[in-house]
């Protein structure tokens, strides 16, 4: 069966303007360096292609055992004046989330 | 100076629930309870509402929070800090004022001024986001600079009751109080920065324990229709524990506490703030019991020279239409009565959106493109700088019933003003904040 990230990692999702900003958190910290290994701010710019006009910036944060995406040009014109349904983009940590990744962690 | 104090967040944004700072208030033992409810646009319709009724502009539920709070904030000795007094802080101080004399309460509100600095703004300033000028977004409403701890310490120095600001940096309400209490040196900037890691911790209240991380397959929170808001002990090397008060709903562990550090952090070893660039990355979390966080590390770097001020803008108006379809060739009809409205007005506006609600209105159709839900629902969405016009893309959907695919219901049509929100940067030692206090 094909496995998702929403299988081995949560997320939350924040905005600053027209920037937004994803954490990716393994549920146990041991699969944080396969995180690290795989989830790639390149991977992440290809599955966000239609978010994420500009710049991806992955922080790595070994004593937290998360992951941070930074993502520029990525809510439209930005919150306060989109016309996107959800403009700031609360809900795109479950797009993040259903990047289906390898079978074996 | 005391060696540990207690703080609460009764409130992470203008509309949160109400009775969650009365619980704090009541059963919290709290020496300070921190109000945030103050987001980058709500202050500039606060402006827009002051621009109508100079008596107005404070926060919309000020009223009805401090109504039930006063007593038991006068009855514990907690202090309350807030920024509810949004753009019109002495209005908002003297509306306190009123409910104390009303409930026969002795009040001391100390108002924090000189966030507000719409007269300094010549509208040739480059935005930091699209890097134009300012007045080329549209009229401007309003200008509000982020204030930080040196505009609130001198508040917390007199023995008001209450602390009322307007924009003010949300971590700075909570490390504000840590430093008047511990004799902390503002310099002191990993101190600094440990305090401001636990007060964007707490500045969103229930994000912190189980609100907007809930999910009940993976990430189950138990009684989340009563949910507890946050409240630290901090101890005066700034390190802290994380609690909630015990028979409420919700749940604080290390998973919260990562998710809630991370939130809306652009770099997390650069957190700018008007006091410290704060590094979280060498914070840890700890549990210590249920329902009971450790917060260890952070530390900090001087302060910007620069304040970030707040924009406000008039962006013209939103007009919104929405029908659904179920069943037989919902998502053909739906995208045919999308096209039909966009054939008829599109070209009409400045921007002209189409959604299909539960298929691809949230994130497109890169991630649902083999969905088949049982229902759709069509939304239209249109901005335009002309309040009618704005009325015609809800009336134009409305029409869809008896002119457009078969088995549309529920029609809702909706227009709202929009308030843009841009930010500059300005020097610090233009702005300058003054404390004055108003007593029943």
């Amino acid at each position: 069966m094909k496995r998702k990230l929403a299988d081995i990692a949560h997320s939350r999702a924040g905005d600053k303007g027209n920037t937004l900003i994803l954490s990716l958190i393994p549920f146990q910290e041991g699969d944080f360096d396969f995180l690290v290994e795989n989830i790639t701010a390149e991977k992440v710019k290809a599955h966000f292609g239609f978010q994420v006009k500009g710049e991806i910036i992955r922080y790595v944060l070994p004593e937290l055992k998360a992951l941070q995406f930074t993502c520029f040009e990525a809510l439209t014109s930005g919150v306060t004046t989109s016309l996107a349904m959800d403009a700031h983009g609360k809900s795109l940590s479950y797009a993040l989330l259903e990047m289906e990744i390898g079978e074996g962690v | 100076m005391k060696e540990k104090i207690r703080i609460g967040c009764g409130a992470g944004f203008s509309g949160d629930r109400i009775e969650p700072a009365l619980i704090l208030c009541e059963k919290g033992n709290l020496d300070y309870l921190v109000l945030e409810c103050l987001a980058e646009r709500t202050i500039a319709l606060a402006q827009k509402r002051k621009k109508l009724d100079p008596n107005k502009g404070y926060d919309v539920l000020l009223e009805r929070r401090i109504e039930g709070l006063l007593p038991l904030l006068l009855r514990n000795k907690t202090r309350l800090i807030t920024n509810m007094g949004a753009a019109n802080p002495i209005e908002g101080a003297k509306k306190i004022i009123e409910i104390a004399r009303n409930q026969g309460l002795k009040v001391k509100v100390a108002v924090i001024l000189g966030d507000d600095v719409f007269d300094r703004i010549s509208g040739e300033e480059l935005s930091m986001e699209g890097k134009k000028p300012l007045s080329s977004y549209g009229k401007l409403v309003s200008a509000n600079a982020y204030l930080g701890i040196d505009a609130i310490l001198p508040a917390l120095q007199t023995d008001a009751n209450i602390i009322l600001t307007g924009r003010v940096a949300d971590p700075s309400l909570f490390l504000a109080p840590m430093i008047n209490e511990f004799g902390w040196n503002p310099t002191d900037f990993d101190l600094m920065g440990k305090g401001t890691v636990i007060g964007h911790l707490l500045e969103c209240a229930g994000q912190i324990t189980g609100g907007y991380f809930a999910d009940p397959v993976s990430k189950p929170i138990p009684d989340m229709h009563i949910l507890g808001h946050p409240m630290v002990d901090i101890n005066r090397d700034g390190s802290g524990v994380i609690s909630k008060v015990h028979e409420t709903g919700g749940a604080i562990t290390v998973q919260t506490a990562k998710e809630q550090l991370l939130y809306e952090v652009i770099d997390p070893g650069k957190y700018y703030t008007p006091d410290v660039v704060a590094d979280f990355r060498s914070v840890r979390f700890q549990e210590l019991g249920k329902n009971q966080i450790q917060v260890n590390g952070g530390s900090g770097n001087p302060k910007p020279e620069t304040l970030k001020v707040s924009i406000g803008y008039e962006a013209g108006y939103i007009g919104e239409g929405e029908i659904s379809y179920a069943g037989a060739n919902a998502k053909e009809r739906a995208k045919l009565a999308g096209e039909i409205i966009e054939k008829r007005i599109a070209d009409r506006f400045e921007e002209f959106r189409i959604d299909y609600i539960g298929l691809s209105s949230l994130h497109g159709t890169t991630l649902s493109y083999e969905s088949e839900p049982y229902e759709i629902r069509l939304r239209i969405a249109a901005k335009t700088k002309d309040q009618s016009l704005a009325q015609l893309v809800g009336e134009e959907v409305e029409a869809l019933y008896t002119n457009g695919p078969a088995g549309g219901g529920g029609a809702r049509k909706y227009v709202h003003e929009v308030i843009g929100v841009v930010s500059i940067l300005m020097d610090r030692n233009l702005i300058k904040s003054t404390v004055q206090i108003l007593e029943s």
